[in-house]
């Protein structure tokens, strides 16, 4: 699975009241929370993601609730993928159950800038910007299935869990 | 090998000895969901066609967030839960009247031992009693609600010692967020934290789920206390019987260890907008303050409403504060208590079992520019309404002397 977008740069700690406030938690429709999506951190996040970007971001990012309209409203906004430092894990699963990658690179903040181009190599956490290459942590065992299936209820239907 | 208590839980769920970084499918003993998250848990489930619950009895339903429904959706998505818990005949489900779900899980059902996840990332909580807990989103918990399986990634064991006594005015908020403030939102990520209580009647099961609640925002894995004579006499206490106690084996090996000697603590602040932003309260003091939120599934016990009234007797707030026991039964002793009256002829508005302020639902959203004080467990960005509005995240003798005196204050200067 190779994916390719321009990049939006976040920092450390990006907890999930930023990424989709709880007042938009009543309704799961994702182009509803799609225009919500980064509210309080940048109002027009729908507008530039619009297009399809990869967000580079810095440690622990999805940090905090366990909703999964996080990951539904930024899919929905147009990240393709997320490349981060690391991973809140209730984020990281959530991603995954909505086919949302999520590529972990020690140091992403310093090494991506934003607007570049990256391209992702989703299995294998190859990571290609301009030329430079990176060695991320891509998606495996049983969360590259997951993800495949299209999230743990679909891979639930195919009887493997 | 001997085994951390992490290892010995996930080893009898999965059936097979683990060890840090395996992915196993592990058995739940408890799948539990609220209001907020529970529709959303039930619409997977109904667009993936599956109908059907693993363990009626192993489910456990309890509203929380939107309780009482404070507008027609909130209603709505309350109406279409009943239906599930009526249509699936679901015995353990608590409506409106009773209180927080994870309030509910340690009164009621979490036992030393057992697997529980739950969709809400709060269900650490439940790690007071020694259970493993784990928060996830809806899907995950979908799933789990079908098969009473989940998967899971080991995580690396921690242990953290508690050592001596609390001094006055010290409680298990302190201890999360001197936790908070030395390793930080990431160090704990893939991490499961055991905690040690050297004397386990000065560290009360009051304290422990504060400190397990907000496990999350260390981003641990889960947050245990290691049961001891406390576990077991406040399981008796609430639930008329004597637990098994499961425990770490001796000599079982941990990734690290970190002690706190709990009679140096002071009071701690976590200034917005981060949770391990934290200082103490003599750094932030004099800073003031339009509301003082003292409840949630971290600070709505019984001992946190008792330090309220015991700062707020015969005294009258000067901020709007607003007291939320976290269940029935909290609010039900601490009427009996006289601690409710104390609390309302002081000026505060107090009600029982809901999540309200605390993320912004209702029951106190905060307004632009506006400064709170809450023992709750999260001072993101927006996270009580206005984006604009700032959160203190402080013990509950810090936020009553905060109401008090209309100003974030040291409550060891006044009482």
């Amino acid at each position: 699975m190779i994916i390719e977008g321009k990049v939006m740069k976040f920092g450390d700690k990006i907890d999930t009241d930023v990424i989709i406030p709880a007042r938009y938690l009543k309704f799961t429709d994702p182009q509803y929370l799609a225009q919500h999506a980064m509210e309080p951190l940048d109002p027009e996040f729908y507008k530039k993601a619009s297009s399809g970007v990869v967000i580079v971001a810095g440690k622990v990012f999805g940090m905090g609730s366990s909703r999964e309209q996080a990951a539904i409203a930024l899919k929905a906004a147009g990240v393709r993928a997320i490349i981060a430092e690391s991973f809140a894990r209730i984020f990281y699963r959530n991603a995954i159950n909505n086919g949302l990658p999520v590529i972990t690179l020690n140091d992403a903040t310093k090494l991506i800038d934003e607007g570049e181009i990256v391209r992702i190599n989703v299995e294998t956490g190859e990571i290609e910007v301009n030329g430079r290459k990176y060695q991320g942590k891509g998606i495996s065992g049983m969360a590259l299935e997951i993800l495949k299936s299209g999230g743990i209820m679909e891979y639930l239907k195919s009887e493997k869990f | 090998m001997p085994q951390t208590l992490t290892e010995k839980i996930l080893s009898r769920a999965s059936g097979k000895e683990v060890s840090p970084g395996d992915v196993i499918e592990a058995k739940t003993d408890i799948v539990a969901f609220h209001d907020l998250t529970g529709y959303h848990v039930i619409e997977v489930m109904e667009k993936a066609g599956i109908e059907k619950v693993f363990d009626k009895s192993k489910i456990v339903i309890a509203f929380d967030h939107l309780a009482p429904p404070p507008d027609v959706r909130s209603a709505e998505i309350q109406v279409m839960i009943r239906k599930f818990v009526k249509k699936m005949g679901l015995p353990n489900f608590h409506d409106i009247n009773f209180g927080i779900m994870h309030e509910v899980l340690l009164e009621k059902y979490a036992l030393p031992g057992q697997v529980i996840v739950a969709a809400d990332s709060h269900t650490t909580t439940s790690g007071a009693v020694g259970a493993f807990a784990q928060g996830m989103g809806a899907s995950d918990i979908a799933a789990a609600v079908i098969t009473g399986k989940t998967w899971l990634v080991v995580p690396t064991p921690f242990k953290v010692e508690l050592k001596g006594s609390p001094g006055k005015w010290i409680t298990g908020k302190d201890v999360a967020l001197k936790l908070l403030q030395e390793f930080k939102a990431d160090y704990f990520n893939g991490m499961s934290i055991e905690v040690y209580v050297e004397n386990p009647s000065t560290f009360p099961m009051d304290y422990r789920a504060t400190v397990s609640n907000m496990g999350i925002e260390m981003n641990a894995d889960a947050l245990m206390f290691i049961p001891d004579e406390e576990t077991k006499n406040y399981i008796k206490t609430m639930r008329g019987y004597e637990p098994a106690l499961v425990t770490p084996d001796p000599g079982a090996k941990y990734a690290d260890e970190y002690t706190i000697e709990l009679s140096k603590l002071e009071p701690l602040v976590a200034v917005p907008y981060s949770v391990d932003n934290v200082k103490t309260v003599n750094e932030v003091e004099g800073k003031e303050v339009d509301q003082v939120f003292i409840g949630s599934c971290t600070n709505g016990r019984l001992s946190d409403i008792e330090i309220a009234a015991k700062i707020l007797k015969d005294k009258k707030v000067k901020t709007r504060c607003i007291a939320i026991p976290a269940s029935y039964e909290m609010f039900r002793r601490a009427m009996d208590l006289g601690y409710i009256e104390t609390l309302v002829n002081a000026g505060c508005i107090v009600t029982y079992g809901t999540c309200g302020p605390c993320l912004g639902g209702h029951f106190g959203v905060a307004g632009p520019g506006e400064t709170i004080v809450s023992t709750s467990n999260r001072n993101f960005r927006g996270r009580m309404g206005s984006n604009d509005s700032k959160v203190y995240l402080a013990n509950p003798a810090v936020a009553a002397a905060s109401a008090l005196e209309g100003k974030i204050t040291d409550p060891r200067s006044i009482a």
